[in-house]
Parts: C-alpha cells; sequence; structure tokens
C-alpha cells in the first residue's frame, strides 16, 4: 500500500488503523486498533490506560469524607452521582441514613446532571454523524444547568457536593425558581432536538439498523444503562434498587427493543424527558429540616465489606469498599459503566463501515476516564 | 484572439483587445498578452470571491448555530479571512518525509487549476465572458472532472492511511455523481438545442428554464444541486474530509499554503456549480421576464446584469450552506445507493422525459 515504505498490510490482506488516542470522534484518549476490509471493519481493538490516574489505589490512603471527591474525576459528565455512589457507601457502613431533605436535594442533582450529561451527549452525537449545529443546540440547555449547579455547589463540572450523611451545604435559596425556569426552557426546546435529529432520514439511515446488540450479548458483556436498554434489558438502578428515595417517586424505566443505535438514541432521549418528570415532582416538595446527619470528626467503617450501586448516566456504578476498622478504607474497587459498555464495541462494530464506529461510539456515550480511572 | 477576448464587456474587452493588438504587432505575442490579463483579472476576482465566500460561511453558521460567528477583526469581522490567509501564508508548508515529495506538492496546484479552468465558458454578466466555447456545457463537465485526479493524488503521495482511505471515497464518489450532474445538465441542453452557454442564456429571455421547462426542469434542478454537492465534496457529502472518521480525509498531511490551495478550490468550486445552476435553471445573467408585460420587463432590465447573476448564485451558495450545518453525513454506502439507486435511474427517465417534452413542444 504504502508507495515508499514496507506493505502496510497484514497477512490476510487487511488494513490496519489506529483511531486514536488523538482522534476527533474518540471524545477523549481512547486507542483503538481497526482491522480494515476496504471500509468494513473486520477486528476493534481499544488500548486503554492512557488516562489511568489510579484513583481507587489512591482512595487507600485517603479519608472516608475525602476519597469522594476524587471520583468527580471518573465520569465527569455525572461527577454528583459519581459523589452520591460513594457517600451512599459509607453511610451504609456507618449505619445512618441522609435527612430527607438531603435526600430529595440529592436526587434533584442528580437528575439535573443526567440531563445535562444527556444533552452534551445529544450534541456530541450530532457531531459525530457530521452534523455541526447540534452540539451548540446540546451546549445551549446545558449551560443553564450548569449556571444552577454553580450557583449550588461552587462547581460546574466536578460538584463535590456530597458528603456522608447529607449533601455539604443548604441549597442556594433562589434554587427552586432558578430551576423551573430552565425546566420551561428545556421542555420549549425538546422539540427542536426532534425537528434537528430525530426525524431526519439522513440520520435515521445513519443509526437504523446499526450496532445492533442483542439482550443476550447486553446481558453477558454486563452492559448497563442505556445500552443495555437500548436492547431490551431492563436494568435501571433506581428501579431495581431504588436508594435515596427513588421508591417514592413516579418515573418510567425506558425500554427499547431494537438494540441498534437508533433504539439506544431514543432511550436517552425518553431518559432526558423521564429526568424532568422526576424534577417537577420534587422541585416544590423538597422537605424542610437538617441538610446533614451529624457524623464524627474522623469517619471510621467497621470491619466488613461494602457494596452500593447507583444509576449515572452512563449506566450503573458500583462502588465496592473493604474496611478493616481503620479511618481510610482497606481496598476500594468500582464497578464503571462505561468500562463494560465499551467490551462491546468490538460486539457492535464488527462488519460495520468505519462511520458506523463512530455512530456505535456515539451511542454507548463514552468518558474515557471513567473507563481508566 | 477574439475567440479569448470576447468579454466584450461593453467597449471596454473591444478596447483592450484593440489597444493589444496594436501595441503588439505579433498575434502571438497578442494572445499571449490577453491571455496574461484575463489571468490576472480572474485572480483578482476570485481570491476577494474565496474571501467572502469564506466569511459568509462562518457568518451563516454561525446564524445558524445562535452564535456571532466572527465579529472583532475590521467592521463585523469582515478581515478575519485576511487574517486566516496572512497566517496560513506565513506557516511552514509540511513535507512530510514518508511522501513522494513530487506528486505530494504537485496535487493542490493541480486541484486549484482545475477549479480555475472551469471558470472560463460561465457568463458573469451580459456580454462578460472569458471563452464563449461552442461546447461550453461539455467542457465543463469534462474538465471539472480531472479535479479527482488532484485529489487522489494527494491522498495516496501523502503516505498516510487516513489520506488514503479519504482519497479512495473521494474518487468513487466523484466519479459517481459526475453522471448526475451530467445528465441534469442535459436536460436543459435539449431544451436548448446548444451547448454554448450564451446560447443558454439568451433562450431564457422570456422566461427561466426552471419555470419554462416545469417538471423535468425542476427535477434536475433538484437532481443538479444535490449531485453538485456530493462533486464537491460538501456535506451532507464530504466523506473525503469526514473529520470525525478520518480527521481531515486526503488534506490531513497538507499544512500552509498548500492547504490553503484545497480551501480555496472548495470554495471555486461552490461558486461554479452555483453559477452554473443559476446559469442553466435561473436565467444567468438574465432579467426576471413575464411573458408580454412590457413595463414590469422594462423594469427588470434596469437592474444591472451582473446584479442579476451574482443574487442568483448567492441564493444556491446559500441554500448549499445551509445544507451543510442542517444534515448529518452519509455513510460511504448509503452515498452510492443514493447515486446509483435513485439519483441515476430519476435522471435517466428525465432524460425521456425532456425529450418528449422537448419533441412535443410541451413547453412555455
Amino acid at each position: 500500500m504504502s508507495l515508499l515504505g514496507e506493505p502496510e498490510l497484514t497477512e490476510d490482506g487487511e488494513f490496519v488503523i489506529n483511531i486514536g488516542p488523538q482522534h476527533p470522534s474518540t471524545h477523549g484518549v481512547l486507542h483503538l486498533k481497526v482491522w480494515l476490509d476496504g471500509e468494513t471493519i473486520k477486528k476493534v481493538q481499544p488500548h486503554l490506560g492512557y488516562i489511568h490516574r489510579s484513583i481507587e489505589k489512591m482512595s487507600e490512603s485517603l479519608s472516608y469524607r475525602n476519597f469522594i471527591f476524587a471520583t468527580s474525576r471518573m465520569d465527569y459528565l455525572s461527577a454528583h452521582i459519581n459523589n452520591e455512589a460513594c457517600a451512599l457507601t459509607v453511610e451504609k457502613g456507618l449505619g445512618i441514613e441522609a435527612p430527607p431533605r438531603a435526600q430529595a436535594i440529592r436526587i434533584l442533582m442528580a437528575e439535573l446532571t443526567r440531563l445535562s450529561s444527556h444533552q452534551l451527549w445529544w450534541g456530541c452525537m450530532g457531531l459525530d454523524l457530521g452534523a455541526v449545529s447540534p452540539f451548540f443546540y446540546g451546549f445551549r440547555e446545558r449551560e443553564s444547568i450548569m449556571e444552577v449547579m454553580e450557583e449550588t455547589c461552587g462547581a460546574r463540572l466536578t460538584q463535590n457536593y456530597m458528603v456522608p450523611g447529607g449533601i455539604m451545604y443548604d441549597i442556594h435559596p433562589n434554587f427552586q425558581n432558578r430551576v423551573k425556569n430552565v425546566l420551561k426552557q428545556i421542555k420549549e426546546n425538546f422539540k427542536e432536538y426532534d425537528d434537528l435529529l430525530t426525524g431526519n432520514v439522513i440520520f435515521e439511515g445513519r443509526t437504523k439498523g446499526v450496532g445492533y446488540l442483542s439482550p443476550e450479548d447486553a446481558i453477558s458483556y454486563g452492559c448497563t444503562g442505556p445500552t443495555a436498554r437500548g436492547s431490551g434489558v431492563s436494568c435501571d438502578v433506581r428501579k431495581w434498587f431504588p436508594y435515596d428515595g427513588y421508591d417514592k417517586l413516579q418515573f418510567n424505566e425506558i425500554l427499547e427493543t431494537g438494540g441498534d443505535c437508533y433504539a439506544r438514541y431514543m432511550v436517552r432521549m425518553a431518559e432526558m424527558r423521564q429526568s424532568v418528570r422526576i424534577i417537577e415532582q420534587m422541585i416544590d416538595n423538597i422537605p424542610e429540616g437538617d441538610f446533614q446527619t451529624k457524623t464524627k470528626a474522623v469517619l471510621k467503617l467497621p470491619k466488613g465489606e461494602f457494596y452500593q450501586r447507583v444509576e449515572t448516566a452512563r449506566g450503573e456504578l458500583g462502588v465496592y469498599i473493604v474496611s478493616d476498622g481503620a479511618a481510610s478504607p482497606y481496598r476500594i474497587k468500582y464497578r464503571s459503566p462505561n468500562f463494560s459498555n465499551l467490551s462491546a464495541l468490538e460486539h457492535m462494530a464488527k462488519g460495520a463501515k468505519i462511520g458506523d464506529l463512530v455512530a456505535i461510539m456515539a451511542t454507548i456515550d463514552l468518558v474515557i476516564p471513567d473507563v481508566d480511572r | 484572439m477574439s475567440l479569448l477576448l470576447t468579454i466584450g464587456f461593453g467597449p471596454l474587452a473591444t478596447a483592450i483587445h484593440n489597444w493589444v493588438t496594436a501595441s503588439i504587432s505579433n498575434a502571438t505575442g497578442a494572445l499571449a498578452t490577453e491571455m496574461v490579463i484575463v489571468g490576472i483579472s480572474l485572480l483578482l476576482f476570485l481570491v476577494p470571491l474565496c474571501f467572502f465566500l469564506g466569511y459568509m460561511e462562518r457568518r451563516v453558521a454561525g446564524f445558524m448555530q445562535m452564535r456571532l460567528g466572527p465579529n472583532r477583526v475590521g467592521p463585523q469581522g469582515t478581515l478575519q479571512i485576511v487574517a486566516d490567509t496572512v497566517k496560513l501564508l506565513l506557516k511552514e508548508g509540511l513535507t512530510p518525509d514518508a511522501s513522494d515529495k513530487f506528486l505530494f506538492n504537485l496535487a493542490p496546484i493541480i486541484v486549484v487549476v482545475t477549479s480555475m479552468l472551469v471558470l472560463a465558458p460561465i457568463a458573469f454578466a451580459k456580454d462578460f465572458q472569458i471563452w464563449d466555447i461552442s461546447i461550453g456545457v461539455l467542457y465543463m463537465a469534462s474538465v471539472s472532472s480531472i479535479s479527482v485526479i488532484g485529489i487522489l493524488m494527494a491522498g495516496w503521495s501523502s503516505n498516510n492511511k487516513y489520506s488514503l482511505l479519504g482519497a479512495m471515497r473521494s474518487g468513487a464518489q466523484i466519479v459517481s455523481y459526475e453522471l448526475s450532474v451530467g445528465l441534469s445538465l442535459i436536460t436543459i441542453v435539449i431544451f436548448t438545442g446548444s451547448l454554448r452557454m450564451s446560447d443558454i442564456v439568451n433562450s431564457q429571455a422570456d422566461g427561466w428554464w426552471i419555470i419554462k421547462g416545469h417538471i423535468p426542469a425542476i427535477i434536475s434542478f433538484v437532481i443538479f444541486v444535490i449531485a453538485s454537492t456530493a462533486e464537491i465534496n460538501r456535506a451532507p457529502f464530504d466523506l473525503a474530509e469526514a473529520e470525525q472518521e478520518l480527521t481531515a480525509g486526503f488534506h490531513t498531511e497538507y499544512s500552509g499554503m498548500k492547504f490553503a490551495m484545497f480551501l480555496l478550490a472548495e470554495y471555486i468550486n461552490l461558486f461554479i456549480v452555483s453559477a452554473v445552476a443559476a446559469t442553466l435553471f435561473l436565467g444567468g445573467w438574465m432579467p426576471f421576464h413575464i411573458g408580454h408585460w412590457e413595463m414590469f420587463n422594462h423594469i427588470m432590465d434596469f437592474i444591472p446584469s451582473s446584479i442579476w447573476f451574482m443574487s442568483k448564485t448567492f441564493l444556491i451558495i446559500f441554500i448549499i450552506m445551509q445544507f451543510r450545518w442542517t444534515f448529518p453525513r452519509l455513510r460511504v454506502d448509503q452515498l452510492l445507493n443514493l447515486e446509483w439507486k435513485y439519483l441515476l435511474p430519476i435522471s435517466m427517465f428525465n432524460i425521456l422525459l425532456v425529450t418528449v417534452c422537448a419533441i412535443m413542444g410541451w413547453y412555455f
């Protein structure tokens, strides 16, 4: 193939290209080694570790209050939900529960995070398929949510708002009004989302029937979140293992049976509407009372193992803590949704075209720091 | 000689022609001088045109994406594109070590030169045309297809896998879509009975072909706009570049002025296809006339022909720009399906229809 150098084909006549670690559509430092036959993909091999920061090992030398904040940097688009998972695990170990007000605020913030994460995904999905404009429309609403976050906890991306026993401080007095305005604006703008992408002929051609993942495969690869629900696998942790009072709320678990990129797209689009529904139920019903349970200055978990799972914007995040009774965890393991979802990529992309690979990556909604941790 | 410089933009061109022939007795020398004059005036026209198209593209994109676009350098950001050009000129034009250096440097020149050549038969205004060749439409269709050689050359000589994939895509794409472009041009040729651009424009004195030719003309106009968008590698058919898949496709390895030449060619091509569509379907420089409304037609004639031509061309450019900022990109197999399974059969059927219409006189 090359004009001057050695032939660059494998023995089977396959053309090997490296997509990433610097590439416009891998959303970070993912490195995919792709074997091609013309435009058709024969094999995909993700190479991980470019942004491994050893968050799990690092947490072993941090106290139970401090290790939570490192998890904001894992899946930075669901930073709040990551923190919530850790706080819940520590609370489980301590045998305490956050007061009702803290739980309500946690849910509100978690759903706002999910909404903003899905909006960013929607923009990037359009961008990956070659339509630049959705990116700006997705960021428009996300920006207004970011402003709410900034007002409430001082940070836009890595919120660090959760502490064991509740939340760090109470919400801003302006919070409820502001969230209501944001919701109003978002509900009006859902129509624009559908106008721009959902009904488009080219978009449907690019996503329907592309990257099929059967329910059995979704389970065996350990896929969770919208990736699995697009294949019809019911796996919403908020429904199956409710935490922080999700069981008292009215919302639907979105299931699509298509199993292709379009089904995963539709799951996320509907999830945004469900998040809006949850926030609407909660926003006027935040209970009065403490926002934090009284805890000791130095937290010590009893000897044992503790596990808690939550539903992030990308799927199921599990936090597993082994404690030997000291002030910092003996061992921490995160079961991150992106790592398992990424493992299904090769299965979905085999036999597809290069353009499909980009579409499949977009619908898995990868965040690479969550894969590598 | 007069063949070359039939500009006749009023008496100006004739005056220049007379002056050149008078001052240079040698016929070949006079011809060469005229060529140089045409070439320089073409460049003086093209560079500001591309500046404007680049500026317009950014502002249209900004408008469609709820942002402002460039608005800092110069009044309303108009000088931004000048600043960018200066930057590109000053940048080092890297030639990769493993590339085929001769072909690598030749490719952008071929691409630009072919797009400039295609401009020759386009009538910019009444009697303002570089070369009114008798086979104008055929000439444009054939010369514009040379640009694919430049793109393939760029992709292959870069010795980069992404570039190669981009070049292969673009080869398949341009070769296929040329068929539909050609067939939709032929419908107007059948109506007019001539390949000469001036004849085509003059035949629209009593109405533009898109109105006179009704159904077949509208079909071929739509096909022409779609197929030519694909032929000039613009979104949603920008598979050869496909940023999200191939980083920058065939021009991944190019930088500095060599890259700017691809950009220049892209905008010249955009102008050309819009100008051709405006000439063939919307009457070129011909003002908007309605049958026997003498008064109305007379008022329309007061608007200069160059303004008519430019406004029609820019209307189509604006439409093609809106495509780019609205639609997702097609996949490579869908792109070829669209051409071979839809556009080409429709074009062929349309040729039949237009022939029947032309023979039976079923047009206005």
